[in-house]
């Protein structure tokens, strides 16, 4: 099933990746030897038990924490990450199209250029007429939106979302998971998704990793094959959708 | 347009506000109408609790001798200067705290054994280093406010959501772009709100240096009037002082809210 084999397609390989945390009292495997080919314009989803150091390895990815041993390979050249968090992290101070500037401005990067591209995302994906309204003024689902339009204005190669729309409710949730695939799809973006909600990942993703419990390596993938694939909310209906779910929850569940 | 429910309801709202601040008035009068009372008929003794009438008089006096508010102008003087020595200092101190984690930890129980210390205590040593002048004073202002500055804003600065922060690392934001852009703006109302204790701090360590040392001021005019056991001088001093320290706080109330209003 693991296949580490080299793919033309592949933009980003994780080679035997570990990461050990040290406290004072002691030391914490998080990683175990994790190894992951990420092809380019993939949807990836990560899915695995709560605590298995998913949220680890998007920090290592994109640079937040370091790694303790293992390879990270980018077969086509570095790339830029673009990292979307937990909660939408909208600055309340600034407004909306300034939030969307940020990685810009971090950057040194705002030029008109780029202003027009944030602007124009902003106008395609309904935004338009809160360009200069505060974050308090949306909805939360409006808010993941612009939040994943400042992660795509630093144009990234490979997008990170860290369990993206876990701060919604259930229906707003469906419904912006929908919207966020969309657009991933449409700009046409490298995706590494993580996840514990397994519908989520198997709607959304073009393949399926499922993640062992702590230390954390690859326990099994699923390529995602649903003969009348299209939008998350549609896959859900999908007869194929509920094989997967079964076997991935089958697989998550297996230490409880 | 409203119906008569809402009608009721903002009257009701309406008399009982209006009834709180003529309570409020009442009971200010009956306070000194029974005071003038008990002085007049002397069942108090006016050279101990004073009186209305004298403290009025009193405060005319000073009017008229030019000592009035000359003495406020002083303490207001003294006040202003320390609070900005001392919000400059504190805030400073407050980022290279926040800055330096190493640093911080060296100075942490310092910080900890100066607040928790009595500054009036440092009294006579500040008058032997500094002298019996305005120095002490804004020195003593000083040691009052500007631990509590450091850590309020320290703690406000490091009370930063910890996303916020991943999310400019994750742009490879540089450590003087996260402060500027993540951590000063987020404890921009917790600055605003340390300076409202700050100046009421400061105004304390200002009364404390004028009784310590000063020849003018307030804080003198009430330990003058002590010394000299003239209670009419040290109540009139007190009221002055009350209606001082208001009168700053209202306005230090007012900019903090022009200033947080801005989100």
């Amino acid at each position: 099933m693991e296949n580490i084999s080299k793919n033309l397609n592949d933009i980003l390989i994780i080679k035997n990746l570990s990461k050990i945390y040290h406290t004072d009292d002691s030391e914490i495997l998080a990683i175990d030897g994790l190894n992951l080919n990420i092809k380019e314009g993939e949807f990836v989803a990560i899915v695995g038990p709560s605590g298995c150091g998913k949220t680890t390895l998007l920090s290592i990815l994109c640079g937040l924490e370091n790694k303790s041993s293992g390879e990270i390979i980018y077969p086509k050249g570095k790339l830029k990450m673009g990292y979307m968090l937990q909660n939408d992290t909208l600055f309340p101070w600034l407004n909306i199209l300034d939030n969307c500037m940020l990685g810009l401005k971090v950057e040194k990067n705002i030029t008109n250029e780029n202003k027009n591209k944030v602007l124009k995302l902003l106008e395609t994906y309904g935004l338009k007429d809160f360009i200069y309204k505060y974050p308090n003024n949306l909805s939360g689902g409006m808010k993941q939106r612009v939040a994943l339009i400042r992660t795509l204005a630093i144009n990234p190669d490979i997008l990170l979302l860290d369990e993206p729309f876990s701060a919604l409710d259930y229906q707003t949730r469906l419904a912006v998971s929908d919207d966020v695939w969309k657009i991933i799809k449409k700009e046409k973006k490298t995706t590494i998704m993580i996840t514990h909600d397994i519908a989520e990942a198997i709607s959304m993703a073009d393949r399926v990793i499922v993640l062992t419990g702590r230390p954390s390596y690859v326990k099994k993938i699923y390529p995602i094959i649903m003969e009348n694939k299209s939008t998350p909310i549609k896959n859900r209906n999908l007869k194929e959708f509920r094989v997967y779910y079964n076997e991935i929850w089958k697989d998550i569940d297996i230490h409880v | 347009m409203y119906s008569n429910e809402h009608k009721k309801y903002i009257r009701k709202k309406k008399i009982r506000k209006i009834l709180i601040i003529l309570m409020q008035i009442l009971l200010l009068a009956t306070l000194i109408i029974g005071w003038e009372l008990l002085a007049k008929y002397k069942i108090i003794n006016t050279f101990i609790t004073s009186s209305p009438s004298n403290i009025i008089k009193t405060i005319i006096s000073l009017y008229k001798d030019n000592n009035l508010f000359n003495n406020i102008w002083t303490t207001i003087y003294e006040t202003i200067i320390s609070f900005g020595i001392g919000t400059i200092i504190g805030i400073v101190t407050a980022i290279i705290l926040w800055w330096n984690n190493f640093i911080y930890k060296v100075v942490d129980p310092y910080l900890t054994v100066l607040n928790s210390l009595p500054k009036i205590a440092l009294g006579p040593i500040i008058i032997i280093f500094f002298g019996a002048n305005i120095k002490s004073i804004i020195i003593m202002a000083l040691l009052i406010s500007v631990i509590v500055t450091i850590i309020t804003v320290y703690n406000g600065f490091i009370s930063t959501d910890k996303n916020r922060i991943n999310l400019l690392k994750s742009f490879s934001a540089s450590k003087y772009q996260i402060f500027k852009m993540v951590i000063l703006p987020s404890s921009y109302s917790t600055i605003i709100s340390s300076l409202k204790i700050n100046i009421s701090m400061t105004l304390i360590g200002v009364i404390m240096g004028e009784f310590l040392v000063s020849k003018k001021g307030i804080g003198y005019l009430i330990n003058y009037g002590s010394q000299v056991f003239n209670l009419n001088l040290v109540i009139s001093g007190i009221i002055i002082l009350m209606i001082v320290s208001y009168i700053m706080y209202i306005i230090v109330s007012y900019i903090e809210k022009i200033l947080i209003k801005k989100d």
